[in-house]
């Protein structure tokens, strides 16, 4: 067996090898690609906007991107530094970066670790409103120790410190070009933001915002032979399933971005035959948060906030009764076919840190029932339970999105079997995200009982993420409803664990506490219930080769390796 | 006349200035956030350093007074620098849009030509197929000519674009595999494939506006044509014995077109704002898919600038549609 597996690897990687000798740099003609949110800017750090960083990832690169799988592969790196290999200190405080030596610029200057740097010196500038500066917290020096060698020092200690300038999201950009743009000056550099110069396989030709960028293969990209494409056209505009007829059904572009269609709408354009939609998994998880707060408008100012715990939702039987009363199959069949399975955990992968924990899968109608029963809540004359006087009545709210809208319908269809009674409400994405102090309909402020969203983290390390429950991170007026602890979840052994996570950086110790925490919001105290691993679904043509589906990292980061089937 | 018109733009001014403020405020005032679109991932300290970057820690009259200085000031400094390379722009902040953080100016002007070409195509065409509709179904009201006419029109009054447009789409670009569906608008056209390739791409977003512009104009010039045809001058004109040609096509269709000719005038501002719903089915991106992503984004300066844009372009064409009407109607005259 291991003989016959060691065969097929072997014949795998001649078959890729055969493809890579056949092709020369330029030499497959044009690649087109449909991303149905234009791009605005290509630099990531003045846009968080998913089609920006993904669209900038064809020309800049960061240190090291994560594959498939989420691993660290080196790009611009000689190796992967770690605390084995030196280059990660004993007190975890210092990681020390050794640069591929003969990296050049797409305008054919060396690539050096001033510009690593710089990058950081860019980003941190408290006048740049630089939009990744979440990968730079902690940071206290980025320094050139030789021409190669790049030496980051962090204020404490980091068990994990790949979150500088590794990912699509924080890549390196030249300092030569953008050394005037720094602090609010990095408006004026409107040249540079649309055209920078990277070490990617691309470069750029001409971009309109919110339209279509066109690139070229870089001259100066470090392997010879690659990329496989003399040109790149990168359109936006429009909406999913125009993306996805371009691609499956007319065949006028090799590859769409991110098809958030219905289930049933991407199988019959998938039949026409020119190409085939891909599917891979991440982090997206749409859950259901449990408000452990008191929204009632009586309360004035003090609404929605930690002095008053929700009279319904702070029973723990009750919050597990309306988590079983759901069938998540269903919701994925419904609304992701393809793109989506149920989950009942909040860090869904990666595999270190995503806990076996599948006992909400099943739905368990007449379990709630008694569950709710035993907590007090008894049919009332019109079917809806009532308790000291009190119906049990949600406020369930979430975005206006065709998906989000028929959750809620059957959500609401199946609290009402076990006696919930749930008023919907939608609310404009625009609003709903926008965090606007001001507005009442905002997530963070949370004026409701329930609310459905999805969210996920940058990378493959959820530390930061999970501590967004911690008690401080909870919106509240003092923090001008600020704060990412969205259900107000309060916990000092959670708190506890959550420190002694960003102490540990011994691996197996990381995904066991991790994989606590994530039981502890879920499964222990249902405050977090989620719904569906929501994956992302692109399509390709069959005459493109060579597309992995990343989640973790840019969708286009192996573009040097696409082809043309021939 | 001059003194008329003279008279005329001094209103406007006035009108501008508060049209802009009307715009500014309800821009302003409506719920929304220009990073409600970023990952929830970009921690809130990090959005709250971002929106002082963009200048939304200022109060609303100063950002008002602001945009007024780099709308009307700088931003004229900067064409005028352009046309002649003085350097008398420089350090002068121009209108930046918040998305892409560069000069909404240059963002439109990349955005007018296909706009114009398409959607200004569009009118034209539709246009030119109104009028002898409109003049053929007056002639011969309730004819089969009149019959099929009117049920055209209706059928492009009531059919919403997003329906004709992925209808077309359906059937001419996925399962006849003629035009494309997808308008590439770094097309340029230097030699005759390329001319028929921007043909080729032009022609279903055309036709889906053109029904529609075509729909409306026709009814205009029918039911105007209706008007003149019973008047005494046609009988008299009939009665000196001038052939029919000459009655219909030079004194009842010049009298009929007085205010069709106001009606297409009046239009023409929102060929500029282009075709928000045919742009986004057809992917060509021009002014109106540039609203309506602004519009998303919640990129104010871009909408402001924009919505005040067509603005001035409707206050503008009100007068060019008096000033015609004048021309037309010798019995109107404004001084």
């Amino acid at each position: 067996m291991k003989a016959f597996r060691s065969l097929l690897i072997g014949t795998v990687a001649a078959a890729a090898f055969a493809t890579n000798a056949y092709a020369a740099r330029g030499t497959d003609g044009e690649v087109k690609i449909i991303y149905w949110q234009a791009p605005s800017i290509l630099t990531p750090y003045l846009s968080g906007g998913t089609k920006d960083v993904e669209a900038s990832s064809l020309i800049l690169e960061p240190l090291m991107r994560y594959d498939e799988k989420g691993n660290l592969v080196p790009f611009l790196t000689q190796e992967i530094p770690t605390v084995a290999n030196g280059g990660v200190s004993q007190d975890l405080k210092t990681i020390t970066y050794k640069l591929k030596p003969d990296i050049k610029w797409s305008d054919g200057s060396a690539f050096t670790a001033d510009d690593v740097v710089f990058t950081w010196q860019y980003c941190a500038d408290p006048a740049g409103g630089c939009a990744q500066l979440a990968k730079f917290e902690g940071v206290e020096n980025v320094e050139a120790v030789d021409a190669h060698t790049v030496k980051i020092t962090f204020k404490e200690p980091k068990p994990n410190p790949y979150l500088p300038f590794n990912g699509a999201q924080s890549p390196i950009i030249q300092k030569a070009q953008f050394e005037k743009c720094r602090g609010a000056n990095a408006s004026s550099c409107t040249d540079a933001n649309f055209g920078p110069i990277g070490t990617g396989p691309f470069r750029v030709t001409s971009f309109r915002p919110n339209d279509v960028v066109t690139l070229e293969a870089n001259p100066n990209y470090r392997d010879p032979d690659k990329p496989a494409f003399a040109t790149v056209t990168l359109k936006g505009g429009g909406d999913a399933a125009a993306a996805g007829r371009a691609v499956l059904e007319t065949g006028e572009f090799d590859y769409a971005w991110n098809l958030q269609l219905a289930p049933d709408v991407l199988s019959k354009m998938a039949a026409a035959g020119k190409g085939k939609p891909i599917a891979a998994f991440g982090s997206l998880v749409e859950r259901l948060e449990m408000n452990m707060t008191d929204p009632d408008p009586a309360l004035g100012e003090e609404r929605s906030t930690a002095k008053h715990p929700h009279p319904i939702l702070s029973d723990l039987n009750v919050r597990k009764a309306l988590s079983m009363a759901i069938d998540r199959q269903l919701l994925v069949d419904v609304g992701y076919g393809q793109a989506g399975r149920p989950t009942c955990n909040l860090v869904p992968a990666p595999e270190l840190y995503a806990s076996p924990n599948t006992d909400c899968i099943k739905q368990d109608v007449e379990g709630a029932k008694k569950l709710l029963d035993e907590a007090g809540w008894k049919p009332g004359p019109d079917g809806v339970r009532v308790k000291d006087g009190r119906r049990f009545h949600l406020l369930y709210q979430t975005s206006v999105n065709a998906v989000r809208q028929d959750f809620q319908a059957l959500i609401k269809q199946w609290w009402a079997d076990v006696g919930v009674e749930a008023e919907l409400k939608t609310v404009d994405a625009s609003v709903f995200f926008g965090g606007d102090a001001g507005s009442p309909d905002t997530f963070q402020k949370f004026y409701a009982d329930v609310e459905m969203y999805a969210n996920n983290f940058d990378g493959t390390d959820p530390e930061a993420y999970l501590a967004e429950h911690t008690c401080s991170k909870a919106p509240r007026p003092e923090t001008q409803w600020q704060g990412e602890n969205i259900n107000r979840f309060c916990n000092a052994d959670y708190d506890k664990l959550v420190a002694e996570l960003g102490k540990t950086a011994d691996l197996e110790k990381r995904g066991e506490i991790g994989r606590k925490l994530n039981e502890m919001l879920t499964k222990e105290s249902y405050v977090v219930v989620p719904l569906v691993d929501r994956g992302r679904v692109s399509a390709h043509s069959n005459t493109l080769g060579g597309v992995v589906l990343n989640t973790w990292d840019s969708e286009l980061w192996n573009t040097a390796d696409w082809f043309r089937v021939k | 006349m001059l003194t008329y018109i003279i008279r005329r733009l001094l209103l406007a001014i006035p009108t501008l200035l508060f049209i802009s403020l009307a715009i500014f405020l309800l821009l302003d005032l409506a719920p929304g956030d220009p990073l409600s679109q970023m990952p929830l991932t970009i921690p809130p300290e990090v959005k709250e350093k971002i929106r002082i970057a963009l200048g939304l820690g200022e109060p609303m009259w100063v950002r008002y007074l602001l945009w007024l200085r780099q709308f009307f000031i700088n931003e004229p400094l900067h064409i005028i620098a352009n046309m002649t390379g003085w350097d008398i722009a420089s350090g002068a902040q121009r209108v930046i849009s918040w998305q892409t953080r560069s000069p909404v100016a240059d963002i439109i002007a990349q955005r007018l030509p296909q706009t114009l070409w398409v959607v200004g195509m569009s009118y034209l065409v539709g246009v030119l197929i109104a009028l002898p509709i409109g003049i053929v179904s007056a002639y011969r009201q309730y004819s089969l000519f009149d019959q099929v006419g009117t049920f055209v029109s209706m059928v492009g009054f009531s059919v919403p674009t997003f329906f004709t447009g992925v209808l077309m789409i359906v059937v001419f670009s996925v399962q006849l595999g003629w035009f494309p569906s997808i308008y590439d608008t770094t097309l340029r056209v230097h030699d005759w494939g390329s001319f028929m390739q921007q043909v080729r791409q032009m022609v279903m977003p055309v036709a889906v506006l053109s029904l529609y512009n075509a729909a409306q104009i026709s009814r205009f010039m029918r039911a105007s044509m209706l008007d003149n045809l019973n008047q005494d001058y046609v009988r008299t004109a009939r009665a000196k014995g001038l052939t029919e040609n000459v009655v219909v096509l030079v004194h009842v269709l010049r009298n009929s077109l007085i205010p069709v000719v106001t009606v297409i005038a009046l239009g023409v501002p929102t060929i500029f704002g282009g075709a928000i719903i045919t742009e986004q089915v057809f992917k060509v991106n021009g002014l109106g898919q540039l609203l309506i992503t602004a519009i998303y984004a919640n990129d104010l300066p871009m909408v402001q600038t924009l919505a005040f844009i067509f603005a001035i372009l409707i206050v503008l064409f009100n007068l060019v549609a008096d000033v015609v009407y004048g021309v037309l109607d010798p019995r109107i005259r404004y001084d």
